[in-house]
C-alpha cells in the first residue's frame, strides 16, 4: 500500500539528505534553459529529505538513532560529503528537526543522556539562530537536569532578550517563561534584562516577562517590581490583569513578609476600574493572604469594608461578607465591622442583604463574643425581620432562633464539616424528577456523605487550576501561553492549598467513589441473583485489585462488596486476544486455608460471553454463615472457560467448533477486615472519641521492624485498616515521630476512630501505638486484629 | 507535544487594511490540529487577528493557543499561524521567504491595488512557499522564480550564447562530477 511505496524512495531521500546529486544536477541543467532557474540557498530539500526519512522509520528507534547519528559526528562516514567528520546539515529548518529527533531518540535512554547533553550545548552555540533557539528550548525541557547544567541554555537565551527582532525576544522570553516554572533559580541571572522588557512595545513580550518575574523574583526585586506593575495595570486588558492578580496572590505566599507592599498593590487596583473577574481574582488574593498573614488581617479587613461600599458586582461583596463573617468575630473590634456589614443591609440589594444578615449571625454565633455584643446583634438582625425580602426575613429569623440558642450556637459554630456538594446534586435533582420519591417522603440526608471543609477546599482550588488551564488555553485574547497562565495558577494553587495534589486526589477520590458505589449499586441489582442480598452493598472497595499483571493476554481485576449476609467478588476481566472470543467465563475460588469455612459459596454468576477488548464481570457470592462473624480470608482464584477461535471475516465463532476448556491462573483476592469498613469522614472525631469511651477501645503496640521508614508504615497501615485518614494523617511531618487519626463506618454503620502513633529509630524500626474505638466494641478488636 | 513531522504551517492570511479578506489558506494536516474551520471560524478568526493587530508594530502575537507572525506592508497585512510549540524562528524565515517574493514578484510595490491585480502570482507564490502546511521553500529568490517564466531580477540568458556557453558548462560540470566520483 501507499507506506510501502513511499518507503521505497527512502534510498534517494537518503541522498537529498546527504546533499548528492540534486544540487549539482539543477546547476548543471540550470546553464541550459532559458529560463533562468534560480538555485535555491536554502538547501531546504534536507528539511524535506530529513523529515520524510524520520515519518518512514519513526517506528524504528534503531534507524532514528543512526539517522540522527549521521549528522552528530559520531559515524564513521568518509569525508567526502561535507569535509570531516560527519555530514553537516545545511539547512537550518533540518538542524532544527534533528534536534527534535534527538531529544525523542535519546531522552529516555540514561546511558545516552550525558552524549544528548554534549549535542545540545554544542548546537546551543550554533551560528543560526533558529537552530540555537530550538536546542535551548530543548535542553530547558529536558527533565532532570541542575541549574548549573542549563547555563548555556540560559546564557543564549539572555542573549536572545536583547535581539532587536521581536520574533527572537518573544521565543527566547516565552521560552523562560517556561523555565521558570521549574528551575526558577536558573533563570534569575536574566531577572535584570526581564525588567527592562516590561515595558516591550510587544504586548505579548511584556506579558511574559512580567509573568516570569513573578516568578523568579526574589525579596529584593519584589518592591521594584511592585512598583513597576502599578504602573503597567492602566494600560492592559481585564484577561491579563486577571493573570497578574492570580500571580501576585502566588508571590504572596512565597513572601510572606513583604505583606505590606503586596497588600498596599492589590487595593490600590481594587480601586481603580476593572472587570467582575479581575476584581474576583484581587479580591481572593487578598484574602488569600489575610488567611495566612495574620499580621495583614486588620488592614486587609479593612481595605475589604471600604471595597464593599462602592462595589457595582454584587458577587464580590457576597463573598466580602462572608468572609467578614468568618474573620469579623475573632478581631480585636468586633463592632468595626458590624457597623460596616449594617450598612449593607441597609442599603444595598436583596442578595446582598441576605449575605449581610448571615455575616451578622455569625458575629452573633461567636462564642469569644460577649454578651453586650451579641444583644446588639440581635437588635439589629430583629429589625431585619421586617425586610421586604423574603429570603432576608427568613434568614433573620433564623440567626436570632440560632442566637438566642447556646446548644445550637457552639454546634454552628465546631461544625468544620459540610456535605459532598456533588452527591447532594445529584440526589435532589434525582428526588426532584421522581415523583413517586416525593410522595414517599422528605428528602433523607443520610445517603450524602460528608466531608471536611479543608478537603472541599481542596477540592475548589484543583477544580480551579483545571478551569483555568482550559479557559486560558482556548482564550482568545493575546493572553500569555497558557504554559504561563496555567503555571501561574498552578502555583497559586500549590502554594494555596497545604494540601499536596495527593490530597486533592483523595478528597476527589471520595466524591468519585460514591459515585462509583452507585454504579455498582446499579450493576448488581441488574443480576437477579445478586439483588436478592439486598438493595445496595454496604461497602464496596474504592480500588479494584489486579489479580493479573499488565498486558497479559486476560486481564482481570477484582472488587469486593459487602452485604449485610453476603460477601460479592466482582471481576472485570477483558480479554485481548483478537482471534478468538471466551465463553461461560467464571472465576474458580479456593480458600487457601480453612478459616474461611464462615464463608459458604452461593451463587456463581458468569459472563456468557467475552469478546476481544469488551469486559466484562462475573461474580462469586459467598453467604457468611454467622452474621457475627467477619471472616478474613485469602482465595486462590482461577479463571475459567470456553475458547472459541473467530472467524476473522464475520467475528463469529468457526462453525462446529466447540471450542476447548481452558483455565487461567490469577493471583490470589484477599478479604481482610479493611474490607468491611467504609471509609467516610466523620466530622468531630475527636468529640465522637470521647463520647465512645475507654469501654469499647482495643489498644495494641506494636514493634515493626520490617519498615525502615514513618512514610512507607503509615502507607500500608491505610490500605489495611481501610479507613479514611484525616487531614495530615498520611503525610509525616518528621521523619521520627507522627500522629494520625482515621475515621470510618464498619459495615456501614458502626461509627469507628482509629489513632494511631509511631516512632521510628533507625536500628529497631517503627514502633506502632494503634488505638481504636467503635460503637460496637468487637469491632475494635476486629481492626487492631487486622493490623496484627 | 512536540512536532516531529514537516507540518509546521497551519494558516496563512492576507488582510487589508479594513481587514477584509484578501486570500486566505488554512491546512490541518497536522495530527493534532484543530480540525477543519469552518468559513464563519475563520472570518472570526481573521476579525479577531486584526483587530489585535492593527495597533501593533511588532511582529508576533500569540492568540488562541497559536503563534501568530505578521508583517504589515503599506496597507495590506500578511499573517503566518502555526501551533503554540512551533519554533518562531522557523516560521518565521518561512513568511519572510514569501513576503519578499511577493514583493519582488510585484516590483517592489506592495499594496493591495497591485495584489489584487496580480493575485494569480501572488497565489502561485502562497503555494511555491507552503503546500499543505510543510514549508517548501524559504529562498525568495528561488520562489519569484518559480512562480514566473520570466526570470525576475537575474540575468538575462541572451540567445546568442545560448549553444556555445551551456555547451562548455556542461562539459566542466560533468568533469567535475567525474573527478569527484573518483
Amino acid at each position: 500500500d501507499a507506506k510501502d511505496v513511499v518507503r521505497r524512495w527512502g534510498n534517494e531521500a537518503n541522498e537529498a539528505l546527504n546533499g548528492k546529486a540534486l544540487s549539482q544536477g539543477a546547476s548543471f541543467f540550470g546553464g541550459a534553459s532559458s529560463a533562468g532557474q534560480v538555485v535555491s540557498t536554502s538547501n531546504i530539500v534536507q528539511y524535506h529529505a530529513m523529515g520524510l526519512l524520520y515519518a518512514i522509520r519513526q517506528h524504528d528507534r534503531m534507524a532514528v538513532l543512526k539517522l540522527v547519528n549521521t549528522f552528530t559526528g559520531q559515524s564513521k562516514s568518509s569525508g567526502w560529503m561535507g569535509g570531516g567528520g560527519g555530514a553537516t546539515l545545511r539547512s537550518n529548518m533540518a538542524h532544527v528537526l534533528l534536534i527534535r529527533y534527538a531529544v525523542e531518540v535519546m531522552e529516555g535512554d540514561p546511558s545516552r543522556a550525558s552524549q544528548l547533553h554534549e549535542l545540545l550545548k554544542e548546537w546551543v552555540r550554533h551560528r543560526s539562530d533558529m537552530v540555537s533557539l530550538e536546542a535551548a528550548r530543548a535542553m530547558c525541557q529536558l527533565p532532570g537536569l541542575n541549574s548549573k547544567q542549563l547555563t548555556p541554555a540560559v546564557n543564549a537565551l539572555q542573549v536572545f532578550l536583547s535581539s532587536p527582532r521581536p520574533t527572537v525576544r518573544f521565543a527566547a522570553i516565552r521560552t523562560l517563561n517556561m523555565l521558570a516554572r521549574t528551575h526558577p533559580e536558573a533563570v534569575q541571572p536574566c531577572n535584570v534584562d526581564m525588567e527592562g522588557l516590561i515595558t516591550d512595545s510587544n504586548r505579548s513580550v511584556a506579558t511574559f516577562a512580567i509573568t516570569t518575574l513573578l516568578k523568579t523574583g526574589n525579596e529584593a526585586s519584589v518592591d521594584r517590581l511592585m512598583k513597576q506593575m502599578q504602573g503597567f495595570m492602566a494600560e492592559i486588558s481585564d484577561e491579563f490583569k486577571t493573570i497578574v492578580a492570580e500571580a501576585v496572590r502566588s508571590l504572596c505566599r512565597k513572601f510572606p513578609a513583604k505583606h505590606g507592599v503586596f497588600l498596599a498593590f492589590l487595593s490600590g487596583v481594587l480601586r481603580d476600574e476593572g472587570g467582575l473577574e479581575f476584581k474576583w481574582a484581587v479580591i481572593e488574593a487578598i484574602i488569600d493572604l489575610a488567611k495566612h498573614v495574620p499580621e495583614c488581617k486588620e488592614a486587609a479587613l479593612a481595605h475589604l469594608c471600604e471595597f464593599i461600599e462602592d462595589c457595582e458586582f454584587t458577587k464580590l461583596s457576597v463573598r466580602v461578607l462572608h468572609f467578614l463573617g468568618e474573620e469579623g468575630p475573632q478581631t480585636a473590634r468586633p463592632t468595626m465591622y458590624i457597623r460596616h456589614i449594617y450598612n449593607r443591609v441597609v442599603l444595598e440589594n436583596a442578595v446582598v442583604r441576605a449575605a449581610a444578615v448571615s455575616a451578622l449571625a455569625k458575629f452573633g454565633a461567636a462564642t469569644a463574643a460577649d454578651p453586650s455584643l451579641q444583644q446588639s446583634v440581635r437588635v439589629l438582625l430583629r429589625r431585619c425581620l421586617d425586610d421586604r425580602e423574603d429570603e432576608v426575613r427568613d434568614r433573620a429569623a433564623w440567626a436570632l432562633r440560632m442566637t438566642g440558642d447556646t446548644a445550637m450556637r457552639g454546634k454552628y459554630v465546631r461544625d468544620d464539616s459540610t456535605f459532598a456538594l456533588a452527591v447532594l446534586e445529584r440526589k435532589l435533582v434525582e428526588y426532584c424528577a421522581n415523583p413517586a420519591a416525593a410522595a414517599a417522603g422528605q428528602f433523607s440526608f443520610d445517603g450524602i456523605p460528608r466531608i471536611s471543609r479543608a478537603q472541599e477546599e481542596e477540592m475548589r482550588d484543583r477544580v480551579r487550576v483545571e478551569a483555568m488551564d482550559a479557559v486560558l488555553t482556548g482564550s482568545a485574547v493575546s493572553a500569555p501561553s497558557k504554559q504561563a497562565a496555567a503555571a501561574a495558577g498552578a502555583d497559586a494553587a500549590a502554594a494555596a492549598a497545604p494540601g499536596t495534589p495527593t490530597t486533592a486526589g483523595t478528597a476527589s477520590g471520595f466524591a468519585d467513589a460514591f459515585e462509583r458505589q452507585a454504579q455498582y449499586a446499579e450493576k448488581l441489582n441488574a443480576i437477579p441473583e445478586l439483588a436478592a442480598f439486598g438493595a445496595q452493598p454496604l461497602v464496596s472497595s474504592c480500588a479494584a485489585a489486579d489479580l493479573t499483571e499488565a498486558e497479559t493476554e486476560y486481564v482481570v481485576r477484582c472488587i469486593k462488596h459487602i452485604y449485610a449476609g453476603h460477601v460479592v467478588f466482582q471481576f472485570d476481566v477483558t480479554n485481548t486476544i483478537p482471534e478468538q472470543i471466551m465463553e461461560q467465563v467464571e472465576v474458580a475460588m479456593e480458600p487457601e486455608d480453612d478459616s474461611a469455612a464462615e464463608l459458604q459459596p452461593v451463587v456463581v454468576v458468569p459472563i456468557p460471553e467475552l469478546r476481544c477488548n469488551e469486559p466484562g464481570s462475573a461474580y462469586v457470592a459467598f453467604e457468611r454463615a454467622d452474621a457475627a462473624e467477619f471472616p478474613t480470608a485469602t482465595f486462590g482464584c482461577t479463571l475459567k472457560f470456553v475458547v472459541k477461535e473467530i472467524d476473522p471475516a464475520t467475528g463469529e465463532p468457526m462453525e462446529g467448533d466447540d471450542g476447548f476448556e481452558d483455565e487461567y491462573s490469577l493471583e490470589a483476592a484477599d478479604l481482610g477486615a479493611g474490607d468491611y469498613m467504609l471509609a467516610t469522614y466523620i466530622p468531630d472525631s475527636h468529640a465522637l472519641w470521647e463520647a465512645l469511651g475507654a469501654d469499647s477501645e482495643a489498644v495494641e503496640v506494636f514493634a515493626l521492624a520490617a519498615f525502615d521508614g514513618i512514610e512507607a508504615c503509615i502507607t500500608s497501615v491505610a490500605a489495611l485498616l481501610g479507613m479514611c485518614p484525616l487531614d495530615g494523617a498520611l503525610r509525616p511531618k518528621s521523619k521520627a515521630a507522627h500522629q494520625a487519626v482515621f475515621t470510618g463506618k464498619w459495615m456501614g454503620a458502626a461509627k469507628t476512630v482509629a489513632r494511631t502513633r509511631m516512632t521510628f529509630q533507625k536500628g529497631s524500626g517503627v514502633t506502632m501505638e494503634l488505638a481504636v474505638r467503635s460503637e460496637d466494641p468487637s469491632v475494635s478488636q476486629l481492626v487492631v486484629a487486622a493490623v496484627a | 507535544m512536540v512536532n516531529h513531522s514537516l507540518y509546521t504551517v497551519q494558516a496563512v492570511v492576507v488582510l487589508d487594511s479594513d481587514g477584509a479578506r484578501l486570500l486566505a489558506k488554512y491546512y490541518s494536516r497536522r495530527p493534532s490540529a484543530q480540525g477543519h474551520k469552518s468559513l464563519k471560524e475563520q472570518k472570526k478568526f481573521e476579525s479577531e487577528l486584526f483587530s489585535k493587530t492593527r495597533k501593533s508594530s511588532s511582529e508576533v502575537i500569540l492568540l488562541d493557543g497559536q503563534t501568530v507572525l505578521f508583517k504589515y506592508i503599506n496597507d495590506v497585512y500578511f499573517y503566518l499561524v502555526g501551533a503554540s510549540d512551533e519554533n518562531e524562528l522557523l516560521l518565521s524565515s518561512v513568511l519572510n521567504g514569501l513576503v519578499e517574493a511577493i514583493s519582488a514578484l510585484l516590483k517592489h510595490n506592495v499594496d493591495k491595488r497591485n495584489l489584487l491585480d496580480n493575485l494569480d502570482m501572488v497565489v502561485l507564490a502562497l503555494d511555491e512557499t507552503i503546500d499543505d502546511g510543510i514549508a517548501l521553500e524559504t529562498d525568495p529568490s528561488a520562489i519569484a522564480s518559480n512562480v514566473s517564466k520570466r526570470g525576475v531580477d537575474t540575468l538575462d540568458v541572451s540567445l546568442a550564447n545560448l549553444n556555445e556557453q551551456t555547451l562548455l558548462d556542461a562539459y566542466k560540470q560533468a568533469k567535475e562530477r567525474f573527478n569527484l566520483a573518483l
